[in-house]
C-alpha cells in the first residue's frame, strides 16, 4: 500500500470534518486545477482554539493531513498552533510519500490562514504570523521543507 | 471481504486454460527454437503454429506477425522503425493526443531525432477528425498513427476510413490495437492496416508478450539488433511459453468474441446506467456507441479520483482513474484534458472496466458502494458547498 495505517485510518474515519457557523477564523488554500483544496474552520475563546473543523478536496493524504492538523490544534492556543510545521503533520501520519508531501503543506498553510483571518478581523497580532503573506501561493508541488 | 476486479484494461488474469497450455514448454518442450536439435525444433513448431494461429485471428499471413516483448515494444518498433527506414520519402507522422505514452513518448524521441510530428485534437467524444486527418498529411508524411480504442475513455476511432486516408496519399497507417484486440473483431485487410500492436496479457495471456503486425512489403528497420530471430527482424531468443500463452489466449478470444462482446456490453451499460442514474453531477466520458463493450468513465464532480480509488480498495473494488495524483504527475491524463474536460473535473474521473469474470452481483454491488462513496467525499469536499446551500 501507498500510505500508512494512520493514514488511511485518518482518511476512512476523518475527524473534525465539517465546518462552523459563525467561525472566528477561515482559512482555504490550494486550487481546483491542481486538484486540491484545504479550508480549515476555528472557533476562539480568549487564546485558545475551542473547535476546528475542515473541508478538502483532493486526494487520501490531503484528507488524513487536514484530519490530522485539526486533530493536533483541537484546544491549543494560537501560538502552539502557529508553530505547527509540516513536519509534525508527516510524523504524526507516520510519513508520507515525497510526492504527498505538499499536502502536510497545505494543512500547514490553512490552519495559519485561519489564524490570519481571525488576527484579521480582531485587529489581534501573533508573534507566529510574522512575514505571513495571505497571497503567496501556499500550493508549491516542490516543496520539501523538511529532513528525511 | 470480496474482491472486485474492475481494471480489465489494465490488465487481465490468465485463464486456466491458457497456463496449462504454457506449462509443458517451462519443463518439458524447452528447447531454443534455434536449436537444431529436437528440443530446439519441437519449440520452433510450436512457435510457427502459434504464429500462424493468431494471424488468423486477424485475417493476415502468419509471415507478416512478430512476437515482441509486448504492447510498448511493438509501439516503438511500428514508428521508429518505419520512420528511420523512410527517411527518404519524408519525415513527417501523424498521431493523435489521446495515444497511450507507448506512442506518444516514442513520438517525442522521435522528434530529438529530427523528425515532425502533427498530433491531432479529438472532439469531447474522443474522436478524431477525418478531414483534420486528411488536411494533415503533406508530402512529407510517411505514417499515420492512430490508437484503435482509447485506453482510459474506450473511444474507438474509425479505423477502416482511417486507412482508406492513409492509402489514398500514399501514407502507412499503423493502429494502436492493445485495448481493440479480443474485443472487435479485426481484419487487417478489410481495415486497411499496414501496422498493429497488439499485446498477450491484456486478453487473459501471459504478460511480456505481444506483437507486432507489419504488412508485406513495407520498409521497417529494427529496434532490437542481435540474432536472426523472427526472419531477421526482432532478436532474443523466443519466449515459448509466453507465445504459446498468447496464441492460445488469442484464439480463445476469437473463438467466444460474439458472447464475450454482448455480455460486456450488458454488464457495461448496467453499470454506466446504473450509476448515471443514482450520483448526480456525474459525467460518462467517451463515446456513447462507438466504444470498448467494458469501458465506464465516469467524472465525478467535486471530489478526487485517488481518494474514491482508496475508497473504493477499501471496499474490495479495484479501479482506476486519470488523475494527477494517481498518475505521478501534476496534471490529470492527457486523454481527459484531451477531450476538453477542465482540470477540476478530470481530477475526479474514475475508470472501471468489466472482462470475463465480471458478474451481474459485482456490478451491482459497485453501484451501490459508489454512491455512498461519492457522497461521504463530497460531503468533505469544499467545492460541494455550493451545491449543498444554493443547489447550484
Amino acid at each position: 500500500m501507498l500510505y500508512t495505517e494512520k493514514v488511511m485510518d485518518h482518511f476512512m474515519n476523518p475527524r473534525n470534518v465539517g465546518e462552523i457557523e459563525n467561525a472566528d477564523g477561515v482559512g482555504e488554500v490550494g486550487n481546483v486545477k491542481c486538484g486540491d483544496i484545504m479550508r480549515i474552520y476555528i472557533k476562539v475563546d480568549g487564546d485558545q482554539i475551542v473547535d476546528v473543523k475542515f473541508k478538502t478536496f483532493g486526494c487520501g493524504s490531503a484528507i488524513a493531513a487536514s484530519s490530522v492538523a485539526t486533530e493536533l490544534i483541537m484546544g491549543k492556543t494560537i501560538d502552539e498552533a502557529l508553530a505547527l510545521t509540516n513536519k509534525q503533520v508527516i510524523d504524526e501520519l507516520g510519513g508520507l510519500p515525497p510526492v504527498k508531501v505538499h499536502c502536510s503543506v497545505l494543512a500547514e498553510q490553512a490552519l495559519k490562514a485561519a489564524i490570519y483571518d481571525y488576527a484579521t478581523k480582531n485587529a489581534l497580532t501573533f508573534k507566529g504570523l510574522e512575514g505571513y503573506d495571505p497571497d503567496e501561493d501556499h500550493h508549491d508541488h516542490d516543496v520539501v521543507d523538511i529532513e528525511f | 471481504m470480496k474482491q472486485i476486479y474492475l481494471d480489465y484494461s489494465a490488465t487481465t488474469p490468465v485463464k486456466r486454460e491458457v497456463i496449462d497450455t504454457m506449462l509443458p514448454f517451462f519443463t518439458e518442450v524447452y528447447g531454443n527454437a534455434s536449436s537444431i536439435h529436437s528440443f530446439g525444433q519441437e519449440a520452433k513448431t510450436v512457435l510457427e503454429q502459434s504464429r500462424k494461429s493468431i494471424a488468423e485471428t486477424i485475417n493476415a499471413t502468419p509471415d507478416t506477425f512478430y512476437f515482441t516483448g509486448g504492447g510498448s515494444e511493438s509501439d516503438n518498433w511500428a514508428l521508429k522503425g518505419v520512420m528511420r527506414a523512410n527517411r527518404k520519402k519524408g519525415n513527417h507522422l501523424i498521431t493523435s493526443k489521446i495515444e497511450h505514452h507507448g506512442i506518444l513518448h516514442t513520438c517525442t524521441a522521435l522528434e530529438k531525432e529530427g523528425f515532425e510530428v502533427t498530433y491531432l485534437d479529438v472532439d469531447a467524444e474522443g474522436m478524431i477528425s477525418l478531414e483534420a486527418l486528411e488536411a494533415a498529411i503533406t508530402d512529407q508524411t510517411v505514417l499515420i498513427s492512430i490508437m484503435f480504442i482509447n485506453n482510459e475513455i474506450g473511444t474507438m476511432q474509425p479505423v477502416k476510413a482511417i486507412g482508406e486516408i492513409a492509402h489514398k496519399h500514399g501514407v502507412l497507417f499503423h493502429t494502436d490495437a492493445v485495448q481493440a484486440y479480443g474485443n472487435v473483431k479485426i481484419d487487417v485487410n478489410a481495415m486497411n492496416i499496414d501496422l498493429m500492436s497488439v499485446s498477450g496479457h491484456k486478453i487473459y495471456g501471459p504478460k511480456g508478450i505481444g506483437g507486432l503486425y507489419i504488412k508485406k512489403g513495407i520498409r521497417i528497420q529494427n529496434i532490437i539488433e542481435g540474432g536472426a530471430q523472427e526472419r531477421n527482424r526482432r532478436a532474443g531468443t523466443e519466449n515459448i511459453p509466453g507465445i504459446v500463452g498468447f496464441a492460445k489466449a488469442a484464439v480463445m478470444a476469437d473463438e467466444a468474441l460474439e458472447s464475450h462482446r454482448e455480455k460486456l456490453i450488458y454488464l457495461r451499460d448496467k453499470l454506466a446506467n446504473g450509476i448515471m442514474a443514482t450520483i448526480p453531477y456525474a459525467k460518462y466520458n467517451g463515446h456513447p456507441t462507438e466504444r470498448h463493450p467494458g469501458n465506464v468513465n465516469i467524472c465525478f464532480e467535486f471530489i478526487e479520483g485517488e481518494a474514491l480509488l482508496l475508497s473504493l480498495n477499501a471496499k474490495g473494488i479495484a479501479g482506476s482513474s486519470g488523475s494527477a495524483c494517481t498518475s505521478g504527475s501534476l496534471d490529470p491524463s492527457h486523454v481527459l484534458l484531451a477531450i476538453g474536460l477542465p482540470h477540476e473535473i478530470a481530477h475526479g474521473s474514475l475508470r472501471l472496466s468489466i472482462g470475463d469474470f465480471t458478474t451481474e452481483e459485482d456490478v451491482d454491488y459497485t453501484i451501490e458502494s459508489l454512491k455512498e462513496i461519492v457522497q461521504k467525499l463530497r460531503l468533505m469536499s469544499p467545492l460541494y458547498d455550493k451545491v449543498l446551500k444554493e443547489g447550484k
